[in-house]
């Protein structure tokens, strides 16, 4: 594919809000899971969680849109310059040619579970204040960024469980490829809710622990909550020597089960060589590899066996999972970014709660984070439904 | 964009495949009131055929019968599968049992309720192992599912299996959410080829949609997002050239020149 450039970005996470803080959190190996908070839940959890999400407040004309994904997305719209960045993409192509593609799992269901708890006694019906389009329905998260930003181009949301905000990456290559639209505003925003929480608990896929990824004794997930944002354009003739540019999407389907992923890692595998064809890039050239790695048994294991086939022990990789905990929807655009903050200031990331790493990964896997020239990194993001997704990043120069 | 039409798939509200609806929309029959009848899915393992609910019966439904009789290899096949939300009743049955004093949750209606499930059962009864793409924008849904297709294509020259379909939710959510009933369409698509049945040339513009004259049909198709699709299906039944215009994003819409019948 035609490189892309990654014209500004911003990440908000359990990890830090905006880019520094989590740059600088990535640098120190700090994490920013805690004993969660969210919920009275009647088990024990980490989560990764954006206190400040209680104070932002939408704007007075898209109150529609109220709910916690939407104010996490304006929270991290609001970082990094992101919103100039976008404006100025504006003035250059005009608004209806910049598209707006987002992934999310559960959008807004957080105000759905808490209508649920106040149905009208008499009649059942939902409380007034409730809003299905502004905050259930998956589209809300898209025209709410749409609407903020005053985006007039093709729009849509993604919503392929933990893939989600990776794949948003191929919507918008292809429609700049086919001439649609000249810039993408591209992410992924989930935030707590008991959907998630209670369900990941009972498919027993919970950690009372900080997750550990790629741990011996890891077992389970911590669920984190981001919004991660990036603007694309075409890369013009002359960029930054740090500029990131997005050089691949790979994509696969496991077509095995819908919460358990190919034991032999086929679609991992898959996603990974599409990634590397579509960046025309040979393995060898890899420098860094983001992990999906969310702490489970299987998740890892697989992985793990996928990485080995297609890499042997020559890539030095990590999962930043027991930094950010898993976003879930967001996990895919979160870690391109960190993928990009990697790429630009010569970081590998560690694996904060890592202790003893997983026999086939121990040679290269990294616990600590620690700096290195970096050239070009992949990112993996699998879902439920073995919807896989890897991207391929690198620098300009 | 141009892409050749391969074949349909539909399945809702008095009609049960696409020729009954073909017929519907040639006004060789007349629309009854009826709610939809959906088979069972077996093309899926027994096993996984009792876990799956509504939404994923009808998408697999009028997926696979696109997919019938083209030759095409449904394991190597790129799906798109657009849809306004999730299945309905799953969704509902997961919010009570969370509004419950003490949730027990079922993992299978929590696997489910991702909106990505009817394309992870496509793949795990076709051994599907293609990107599938799981999208929406509520209303405009199978505009963005036909976009994305159409991208697809153009940029993969590949063809891509597209199912659109919304099925409806219980009280109380439907009061928010009136859709009234699961309607489903599937178009098997394709980079253009001298034989194609049809032919579709798409853009985005800025406009207004078409709708129906048969006022039953048209309350479909501004009832349901999946139902916005049938303008273009009724100008593939009609035959011939012509040109429609799909709803899409607020102020928006797909002009689609279409040639040829399906």
């Amino acid at each position: 594919m035609t490189p892309l450039l990654f014209r500004a970005s911003t990440a908000v996470s359990g990890l830090g809000t905006g880019l520094q803080v989590t740059l600088q959190g990535l640098r120190d190996n700090r994490s920013g899971l805690r004993p969660n908070e969210f919920g009275a839940l009647p088990f024990v959890c980490h989560t990764g969680t954006v206190d400040e999400v209680q104070l932002v407040q939408l704007p007075a004309a898209l109150q529609s849109f109220d709910c916690r994904n939407n104010r996490l997305a304006l929270l991290a719209l609001q970082q990094d310059g992101f919103i100039e960045a976008v404006q100025a993409s504006v003035a250059r192509w005009g608004a209806a040619r910049v598209g707006v593609f987002l992934g999310t799992s559960t959008a807004g269901i957080h105000e759905t579970e808490l209508a649920y708890r106040q149905l009208d006694p008499q009649t059942g019906a939902l409380p007034a204040r409730f809003s299905y389009a502004g905050a259930h329905n998956a589209w809300s998260l898209t025209n709410f960024a749409r609407s903020l930003l005053r985006l007039q181009g093709p729009a849509s949301v993604v919503c392929t469980a933990c893939s989600s905000s990776a794949k948003v990456f191929g919507v918008a290559q292809r429609m700049m490829e086919t001439g649609l639209i000249d810039a993408a505003v591209v992410g992924g925003v989930d935030s707590l809710c008991f959907t998630t929480l209670y369900g990941f608990h009972a498919l027993q896929l919970v950690s009372a622990q900080p997750c550990r990824p790629f741990d011996v004794a890891r077992d389970g997930i911590s669920i984190g909550e981001a919004a991660a944002f990036v603007l694309l354009e075409r890369v013009p003739a002359s960029v930054d020597a740090d500029a990131v540019l997005l050089a691949g999407v790979g994509e696969s389907s496991d077509a095995y089960h819908m919460s358990s992923p190919h034991p032999q890692g086929h679609g991992a595998i898959a996603a990974m060589r599409a990634a590397l064809e579509a960046a025309a890039l040979e393995p060898d050239q890899v420098d860094y590899l983001n992990l999906h790695g969310t702490g489970t048994r299987a998740n890892d294991s697989t992985e793990a066996v996928a990485v080995a086939t297609l890499f042997g022990d020559r890539v030095p990789c990590s999962s930043t999972k027991g930094a950010t905990g898993h976003t879930l929807g967001a996990a895919g655009a979160l870690e391109a970014v960190i993928s990009a903050l990697a790429l630009r200031h010569g970081l590998i990331p560690g694996s904060p709660h890592t202790a003893a790493v997983e026999p086939q990964l121990a040679a290269q896997y990294q616990r600590s984070a620690r700096t290195a020239e970096l050239a070009c990194v992949l990112s993996n993001s699998f879902g439920f439904g073995g919807a896989n997704c890897t991207l391929a990043l690198q620098r300009a120069n | 964009m141009k892409i050749a039409v391969i074949g349909v798939g539909a399945l809702g509200p008095d009609f049960a495949d696409w020729p009954a609806l073909r017929a519907l929309l040639k006004g060789t029959t007349v629309h009854q009131p009826a709610r939809t009848s959906l088979p069972p899915p077996t093309m899926l393992p027994p096993a996984e055929q009792r876990r799956v609910g509504p939404a994923i019966k009808l998408a697999l439904a009028v997926g696979g019968e696109a997919l019938a009789g083209s030759g095409l290899d449904a394991t190597t096949l790129a799906t798109v599968f657009a849809a306004s939300g999730g299945d309905a009743e799953n969704c509902d049955a997961l919010c009570r049992a969370l509004a419950a004093s003490a949730p027990q949750l079922s993992p299978t209606r929590f696997h489910n309720s991702v909106q990505n499930a009817a394309a992870g059962y496509w793949g795990i009864a076709q051994r599907a192992t293609a990107p599938a793409m799981s999208t929406g924008a509520h209303d405009a849904s199978f505009a963005v599912g036909l976009l994305e297709a159409a991208t697809q294509i153009v940029a993969g020259q590949r063809p891509v299996l597209l199912v659109s379909s919304d099925t409806d939710y219980p009280e109380p959510l439907r009061a928010t959410r009136p859709i009234p009933d699961a309607l489903g369409v599937a178009l098997l698509l394709a980079p253009p080829f001298p034989a194609a049945p049809a032919t579709l040339r798409i853009e985005v513009r800025a406009g207004v949609a078409d709708g129906l004259a048969q006022p039953s049909l048209e309350s479909l198709r501004a009832a349901i997002p999946a139902g916005r699709a049938l303008p273009l299906l009724q100008r593939m039944a009609l035959g011939g050239a012509g040109v429609v215009h799909i709803e899409y994003l607020p102020a928006l819409v797909l002009r689609v020149e279409v040639d040829g019948a399906a």
